[in-house]
């Protein structure tokens, strides 16, 4: 598989007051074209610090980024934005979607972002919706669609320019169970079927069996990075003991 | 791309309906205060130098040191036939305008103010003559009044009499909006009739005006006449307006009153949309991260943002003139008048503009320094 994140010895610290907080100490994590990765741990533990972190939304204290082969740590601020525009979809635990705009115009808008505009926007904005089952949604507003209907406009959002990398934060944790499922299945298919690196930060236990990889996380650390068929392997011994 | 930007300021702007209706309104609001607190510094400017703005003359000669048109002192007209013998007078005139006293038929008492021109001389004539003929005032004891002080000075109509310090004045013509900067109504008569009513002895004038014939410059023109002339000044009409506006404005405490309501004006009309832009700005603060966070340049949240505001800026500026002009008409029938010239209500559009604009770059820089990773925040 193609690593299209390479991070290595991450460490993000924030002043607070007169002390320092380390968010992340020293995280070295790989990720991988079609694989759906899963960072889970208590509240606290950094997983959206080291999301916002490959995402080059945050910068890290110390420690090194590759995104798809280029060092993005020493990057200027205003080269990041095309990192991010260029590289990578999000999708966000509270949706962010445009209320002002409606689905179809979400999706045309990060379109737009990426230098598609007019009716060919517009046209792979609905062709984008039809992927995530809401071809009949195109005009509704965010007010007016489901909490899993939201998330999947989300999702169509976040292929908007057919980023190689997904990164979505708690993405079923507004969603009731058959909602989530849905969100999680389309994610899964992302990575599966179409090769992209997904990384998901969640708490739901739900989920888990969606990943191809469970990385764990407390204290800012990375304590735990095992592939699913590890998992089972365990899950099965476990059942015959 | 342009056209989604503006797609999304536009949509940002009017799906929520009551919070355009308040920035409309603040915008609205902030500009009719602007409009009629500059309106009534520039009502009251114009109004203080009316005579002389009016007057058609080039020149004026008072006596020396004098520093405005209310504080003319009488001299001998005898200098009038100097100044017509002075190469590069194309016309000359005696001119009073002095304060005295009028009495209504119900016996009541008010100060006026009274100009005395010459009605065969195009020069210092009352303006916006709505009723009456000029001509009319070369009769003795004629005079006219403005339409705004009827009630004033208890007359209504052509031919009601009343007198000036106990001399009979007959209404012979009406003008309009000739408002007087002090409580005196102006009364136009002619120069004759004008010595009677100021108690102004009959060889003595209170300004000669003068027009040139084109053949010098004025101020060569008014340095010779000084030189022929003695114990006077000779001032240009724009000279003579700026003394006359500059005392009544600022060495009185009246125009510093204004000039500071206008100040205020403004400064509270741009706190006003400062806050009503601001407060939309954040309002849309989450979705603005959001754009950052799937990598919006800040040119492209710059481009939006201005857009909103430039959009409201043109939508209040609108609706705001549309609500000046009434209160510009209203203002014409009351005591104090408010202008709103067009190179105002220009400036004024460039004001509004600059004003959403600045408000909108105060969010700017709000939004530039948002830190994307908020949207992870639910």
């Amino acid at each position: 598989m193609d690593t299209v994140i390479q991070a290595r010895g991450l460490t993000k610290t924030y002043a607070q007051g007169e002390a320092a907080m380390r968010a992340l100490d020293q995280v070295t994590l790989d990720l991988y074209a079609g694989e759906l990765a899963l960072l889970v741990g208590p509240s606290g533990s950094g997983k959206t610090t080291l999301l916002s972190i490959m995402g080059c939304i945050l910068r890290p204290t110390s420690g090194s980024l590759c995104v798809l082969g280029d060092e993005v740590t020493r990057l200027a601020e205003r080269e990041l934005p095309a990192i991010r525009r260029e590289r990578i979809g999000f999708i966000f635990q509270a949706f962010n979607l445009f209320p002002t705009l409606t689905a179809l115009q979400n999706v045309a808008l990060a379109l737009d972002l990426k230098g598609a505009s007019g009716r060919a926007a517009r046209d792979k904005a609905a062709q984008l919706l039809d992927q995530v089952g809401l071809s009949a949604k195109l005009g509704a507003y965010p007010a007016d669609l489901s909490g899993g209907q939201k998330q999947r406009v989300a999702i169509a959002r976040a292929l908007a320019g057919d980023p190689p990398i997904i990164l979505a934060d708690e993405p079923t944790a507004a969603l009731d169970s058959q909602s989530g499922r849905i969100v999680m299945d389309l994610l899964q298919r992302l990575a599966r079927q179409r090769g992209r690196a997904v990384a998901i930060v969640t708490h739901d236990n739900r989920v888990w069996g969606y990943g191809d990889r469970l990385v764990k996380m407390e204290d800012g650390r990375v304590i735990s990075d095992e592939r699913q068929a590890a998992l089972e392997d365990r899950s099965r011994e476990g059942a015959v003991a | 791309m342009q056209l989604k930007l503006s797609e999304l300021a536009w949509r940002n702007l009017v799906h929520d309906k009551v919070r355009l209706l308040v920035t409309i309104t603040g915008v609205v609001f902030a500009v009719v205060l602007i409009v009629v607190q500059l309106g009534l510094f520039l009502g009251f400017a114009t109004t203080t130098s009316g005579l002389v703005d009016h007057s058609g003359a080039d020149l004026w000669m008072t006596a020396a040191r004098v520093p405005y048109i209310e504080q003319g002192v009488a001299f001998s007209e005898r200098k009038l036939s100097t100044v017509l013998a002075t190469p590069g007078v194309a016309r000359a005139t005696k001119y009073i305008a002095r304060f005295s006293q009028w009495q209504r038929p119900d016996g009541g008492q008010e100060g006026v103010q009274v100009v005395g021109f010459d009605p065969d001389q195009p020069l210092g004539a009352p303006w916006n003559v709505v009723e009456g003929r000029v001509a009319d005032l070369k009769l003795d004891d004629n005079v006219f009044v403005d339409e705004l002080y009827r009630q004033k000075l208890g007359v209504t109509r052509i031919g009601d009499v009343c007198e000036i310090r106990g001399r009979r004045a007959r209404v012979a013509g009406f003008t309009r909006g000739l408002r007087s900067f002090t409580t005196s109504p102006y009364i136009f008569t002619s120069f004759k009739n004008a010595q009677n009513y100021v108690s102004l002895p009959s060889d003595q004038t209170i300004f000669i005006l003068i027009t040139g014939d084109g053949s010098t410059g004025l101020d060569d023109l008014g340095r010779r006449l000084a030189a022929r002339v003695k114990d006077v000044d000779v001032v240009t009409t724009a000279r003579f307006s700026a003394m006359t506006r500059f005392y009544w404005m600022f060495t009185t405490g009246a125009g510093v009153a204004v000039l500071l309501a206008a100040v205020l004006g403004l400064v509270v009309g741009v706190v006003v949309v400062a806050q009503t832009i601001y407060a939309t700005t954040m309002d849309h603060i989450r979705e603005y991260g959001t754009l950052k966070a799937m990598g919006a340049t800040n040119g492209y949240l710059y481009r939006v943002i201005m857009q909103q505001a430039i959009i409201s800026a043109l939508a209040g500026y609108s609706l705001a003139m549309i609500v000046s002009w009434f209160v510009v008409r209203g203002s014409e029938k009351g005591g104090a008048a408010i202008l709103l010239p067009w190179q105002m209500a220009v400036g004024m559009l460039g004001l509004t503009i600059v004003m959403c604009s600045g408000a909108a770059l105060v969010s700017i820089n709000k939004v530039t320094r948002l830190d994307p990773a908020m949207v992870f925040k639910s």
